[in-house]
């Protein structure tokens, strides 16, 4: 028997009995549509929660001034003028610290021709956008000297960037912020959302000696409300949580037994936490895969062992008239591997669509991976052929008289 | 002895699942079988019959005896040599047709032909002039489950032709149909074996059906309790 007409042969067993070959074809795609759907939603959250985390900047401490008191009132943290740009100069000279950025947090309306957009306005120094990992897309960062000269430029985030520009390039036009016109040197790469859901674009960024001396007018000059400090690794960042303690209540020379008039908050625990969820979440979905693929896998099995041992008598009749063991095994093999191939890629085509539904109706993002389509199919595909395969083997070791026996 | 077309010597036959006790399928079968011979195999119901066919037909083997086919004993063979002998030597046909329900009646008369290696165009070529042979040339195509018992049965036959075997082995060919069919289908039989002298070898329980024969040959209990040329009863009458 050549090869053509063995093919030929299971193609036309499979052509034959359609049902069955529906069915059979049915248990692989739909363990390899589960798994692969499965896992494009759970990967795809799991992106989206490690975008938010590593979008706040890494190994990051954030130190808020203190609170004032206007009688019984207590203001809460970072009303109190006394974190300056002077305490940010001695933390950032500190053995554990990498960098550190002041910033002097405003609000205000923005202004470009005809459109305006209240926003957050932030005055920051250069390191600023390396703490929080925020590149300038285009154009130039803010410079030393911009905060020398306390000038007025700007970044925009891409959030500012649509509502005030329609397609014209931002770089080198002057906006209004507070009535007061900037330069607008640059634009910030997009960053999405933060961990609680703040759309990080809609910011503008000014030198921060700009923010505390012309645009928000401030009593106490060279204080500033918080500052992010990034220390030099993931393990330093407690030394250095302890080091600017000590320092700042030196600096503000507070007596042993009184309060901190600052809060240092250790913003690589909340990241630790959300990634830990993450990879919860990620297990969860790979024990759900996990399973679905079993599932899957049982079915396909089932439906191969019944499906190929209800045919032992055709196996017999194929015998009588002068198959080879081997032209029943190669033509039953190859019966599993059109229903595994063709049952795989409709699974995983049937997976990919309806994750690409899931995400659209649900709003939530989805992530394939070449990987993963692979191992489902290949496990599938594996259980499918085998036990497509074995019992047509013992079938095919029977003697002619006991397969055509068979009922 | 050497130069019979089928010769076997004290065959004996036991099966692995009987019960204890029961006796042997087959107890020390020998006789011989010529080419162009028309035999006619009769016996009650677990006399052997059907084993000594299944054996002959090599679809099950011997526990002891030796069986010579052509001359050369068929113990030795692979199950590949087996295949390839009932492939091209040999063509069956069953009580219960043993059709394949799934494809045309051209394309089961062709089904040896595929084992065989012929190709495509000359297994449609050569299955058309089979059905047509046995009168059923305008159903080539149809499906076995659209034709009757008798219909089902020649293309059995025309199946079994298909590789110009030397013997043709039937097993109660007739069992599943009524009088006027089983005649039509001995008359094919007996015009088969006058016209091209392939051997024939019948199991059946019917004496109209062994009438048909050239020579009867009688188990009981797994002996062979008579052989020799039928005793026409229809001329006795």
């Amino acid at each position: 028997m050549n090869f053509p007409s063995i093919i030929s042969e299971a193609a036309r067993s499979l052509g034959a009995n359609k049902l069955r070959t529906g069915l059979t074809m049915l248990g692989m795609v739909i363990g390899v549509a589960a798994v692969v759907l499965m896992l494009a939603v759970g990967t795809g959250a799991q992106n989206q929660v490690n975008r938010a985390v590593s979008s706040m900047g890494s190994n990051l401490l954030v130190i808020l001034s203190g609170s004032t008191s206007a009688g019984t009132i207590r203001m809460g943290s970072g009303n109190a003028p006394t974190l300056t740009t002077g305490d940010a100069e001695a933390i950032a000279k500190l053995p554990n610290v990498q960098a550190v950025a002041p910033t002097f947090p405003g609000g205000g309306q923005v202004a470009y021709g005809i459109s305006n957009w209240g926003t957050q306005v932030l005055g920051v120094t250069p390191e600023y956008t390396s703490v929080r990992d925020w590149p300038v897309e285009s154009g130039e960062p803010i410079g030393e000297t911009d905060i020398r000269s306390a000038t007025r430029v700007a970044l925009l985030g891409a959030t500012v960037v649509e509502k005030l520009f329609d397609t014209e390039d931002p770089v080198g036009k002057t906006i209004r912020i507070r009535g007061q016109p900037f330069q607008v040197v640059g634009v910030l790469k997009r960053k999405g959302q933060s961990l609680d859901g703040r759309d990080q674009d809609d910011s503008v960024l000014v030198p921060i000696t700009t923010a505390q001396s012309k645009l928000f007018g401030n009593r106490f000059p060279g204080t500033v409300r918080f500052m992010f400090v990034q220390a030099v690794s993931q393990e330093a960042t407690s030394a250095a949580e302890n080091d600017i303690v000590l320092l700042l209540r030196q600096r503000h020379r507070i007596q042993p037994d009184a309060d901190d008039d600052f809060t240092v908050r250790n913003l690589t625990q909340a990241a630790e936490a959300a990634s830990a969820t993450a990879r919860i979440l990620s297990l969860m979905l790979g024990a759900i895969g996990s399973i679905s693929l079993v599932v899957g896998g049982i079915g396909i099995m089932n439906i191969m062992l019944v499906s190929v041992t209800e045919r032992t008598r055709e196996i017999g009749i194929r015998m009588a008239i002068g198959a080879r063991q081997r032209d029943v095994l190669v033509q039953f093999l190859l019966e599993a591997l059109m229903i595994c191939i063709v049952g795989g890629l409709v699974g995983i085509a049937i997976g990919v669509a309806g994750a690409f539904a899931v995400g659209r109706f649900m709003q939530i993002e989805v992530a394939f991976s070449a990987w993963v389509m692979l191992v489902a199919f290949a496990v599938s595909a594996a259980t499918g052929i085998f036990f497509g395969f074995w019992p047509a083997r013992r079938a095919a070791a029977l003697k002619p008289v006991e397969a055509l026996r068979y009922e | 002895m050497a130069g019979r077309f089928i010769e076997v010597e004290h065959l004996g036959k036991v099966y692995e699942a009987a019960a204890p006790g029961t006796p042997a399928a087959l107890q020390g079968v020998s006789l011989g079988i010529d080419q162009g011979e028309f035999v006619a195999v009769m016996g009650p119901s677990g006399s052997g019959k059907s084993t000594f066919m299944n054996v002959v037909g090599l679809l099950d083997s011997p526990t002891s005896g030796a069986y010579r086919l052509n001359g050369k004993d068929v113990s030795g063979l692979t199950t590949d040599e087996l295949a390839h002998v009932r492939n091209r030597v040999f063509g069956f046909v069953f009580q219960g047709f043993n059709l394949l329900k799934r494809i045309s009646a051209a394309e089961n008369v062709a089904l040896p032909m595929v084992y065989s290696g012929a190709p495509g165009a000359e297994r449609r070529r050569r299955s058309l002039e089979l059905l047509a042979k046995v009168g059923l040339a305008p159903y080539a195509d149809a499906m076995p489950n659209r034709l009757s018992g008798g219909q089902q049965q020649r293309v059995a036959i025309a199946r079994a032709l298909a590789n110009h075997p030397q013997l043709i082995l039937a097993d109660e060919p007739t069992g599943n149909l009524d009088t006027q069919t089983s005649m039509e289908i001995m008359d094919f039989f007996t015009a088969l074996n006058r016209e091209t002298g392939v051997t024939i070898l019948l199991v059946t329980h019917e004496n109209d059906i062994a009438q048909y024969a050239g020579r009867l040959i009688r188990f009981k209990d797994g002996h062979v309790v008579h052989d020799g040329p039928v005793a026409h009863e229809k001329a006795a009458e």
